[in-house]
């Protein structure tokens, strides 16, 4: 029964899966190239291509995809529905202990520490990623001749904006894609 | 139910516009749920994306169980699960049809380009108010735990599972100090 087996596999990807992102590719290889043989390694690859493409969570994007292709629209939605129900169970456990205890000075002070930790993840993601669009990579070259000018006057324009007037964030994105994408179309 | 068709849209729509995973939206997530809608305090919503960040699955997924969860219970959990997972089930189901015309065309990927400027943006936008608002704290332990944690994530690319146990115990013995000095007094 082939939604049994996706729903058990995508089950496993997002209960096994921590950190989120790039954590969960090994195991959605192994599931699913290794294991069920059901993409060939070619295929694995495009997907991970389209993922960064396309909004969303990578597993999600994977189980979508797979689901499609093994058992049509309903595969798909299986195979989503299986990805995300371990994180719905153990999320909601632990928001109910949250509010439950909260008010208590040892969780008070977990959290104290945690905050900052989680900032600093942002804070790398946030980063990379503006490497990424300025250099290609994720290595700071501060080689000046090989940053993409239109990249940070991209970045400038959107930090000032969003600082500035407060904009809401998806007009940034959507508009420096517009912007930019001429920009890239008409310099290259 | 119009509370309901506005906590679906404004997960949908977030989902629907970003681009590059969990540390992307959790921090579009705040802006909306916390700025813009103020139906989550700042605080609370740190400690939300701390807890979406240690349970497994996608933190994307995890963060917005947690803010329907908070904003409207059980039922609101669901609401804005369905939101999230949606649009890259529709995109990707359409995509899988004809995806090698989508992966080379040329407009796509100077616009999917662009966009990672502006994605950054946004996220160190968000950043920097949250930097600001700890510094303000004046808290050593804190400080010391962000600048620690940056230094291990960034370049020495360690394990984020125990950056979060070291920090959450961090925070819980400091606790502990706190109480004792406080029943010596």
């Amino acid at each position: 029964m082939i939604y049994i087996q996706l729903f058990w596999s995508f089950f496993q990807i997002g209960l096994l899966s921590f950190g989120g992102g790039y954590a969960a590719l090994p195991l959605i290889q192994e599931q699913i190239v290794e294991k069920n043989g059901w993409l060939s390694m070619t295929e694995f690859a495009d997907v991970i291509t389209i993922s960064q493409m396309t909004p969303g969570p990578i597993a999600i994007n994977a189980a979508s995809f797979v689901g499609i292709q093994l058992g049509g629209m309903f595969g798909a939605v299986v195979a989503t529905v299986g990805c995300i129900t371990p994180s719905i169970l153990i999320a909601l456990t632990l928001a109910h202990l949250y509010y439950k205890y909260r008010k208590l000075t040892f969780m008070q002070g977990i959290l104290q520490g945690l905050r900052p930790a989680v900032l600093a993840m942002i804070a790398s993601a946030g980063i990379s990623l503006a490497m990424l669009a300025f250099w290609g990579g994720n290595q700071i070259s501060f080689d000046l001749g090989s940053i993409d000018l239109i990249a940070v006057f991209l970045f400038c324009a959107g930090f000032f904006a969003l600082r500035k007037w407060k904009l809401n964030p998806i007009l940034i994105m959507v508009g420096t894609g517009v912007i930019g994408g001429c920009m890239y179309l008409f310099t290259s | 139910m119009k509370f309901y068709v506005r906590l679906f849209l404004a997960t949908f729509t977030l989902s629907a516009f970003t681009f590059g995973g969990g540390y992307v939206i959790v921090p579009l997530m705040r802006k909306q749920f916390v700025e813009k809608l103020k139906w989550i305090e700042e605080e609370e919503m740190l400690d939300l994306t701390a807890i979406a960040q240690s349970t497994p699955g996608a933190i994307a997924v995890n963060a917005s169980v947690l803010i329907g969860y908070r904003v409207a219970g059980i039922k609101g959990a669901i609401v804005t699960v369905v939101g999230t997972v949606l649009p890259p089930l529709i995109i990707l189901s359409v995509i899988s049809v004809g995806y090698t015309a989508f992966r080379d065309n040329r407009i796509v990927q100077v616009v999917l380009k662009a966009m990672q400027a502006g994605v950054a943006a946004v996220i160190l936008d968000v950043v920097y108010g949250m930097v600001k608002d700890i510094l303000w704290e004046r808290k050593k332990l804190m400080l010391l735990i962000l600048m620690t944690a940056f230094l291990a994530v960034f370049f020495f690319k360690v394990n984020v599972i125990y950056l979060i146990l070291v920090s959450g115990l961090l925070g819980f013995v400091s606790s502990l100090k706190r109480d004792r000095e406080d029943d010596a007094s």
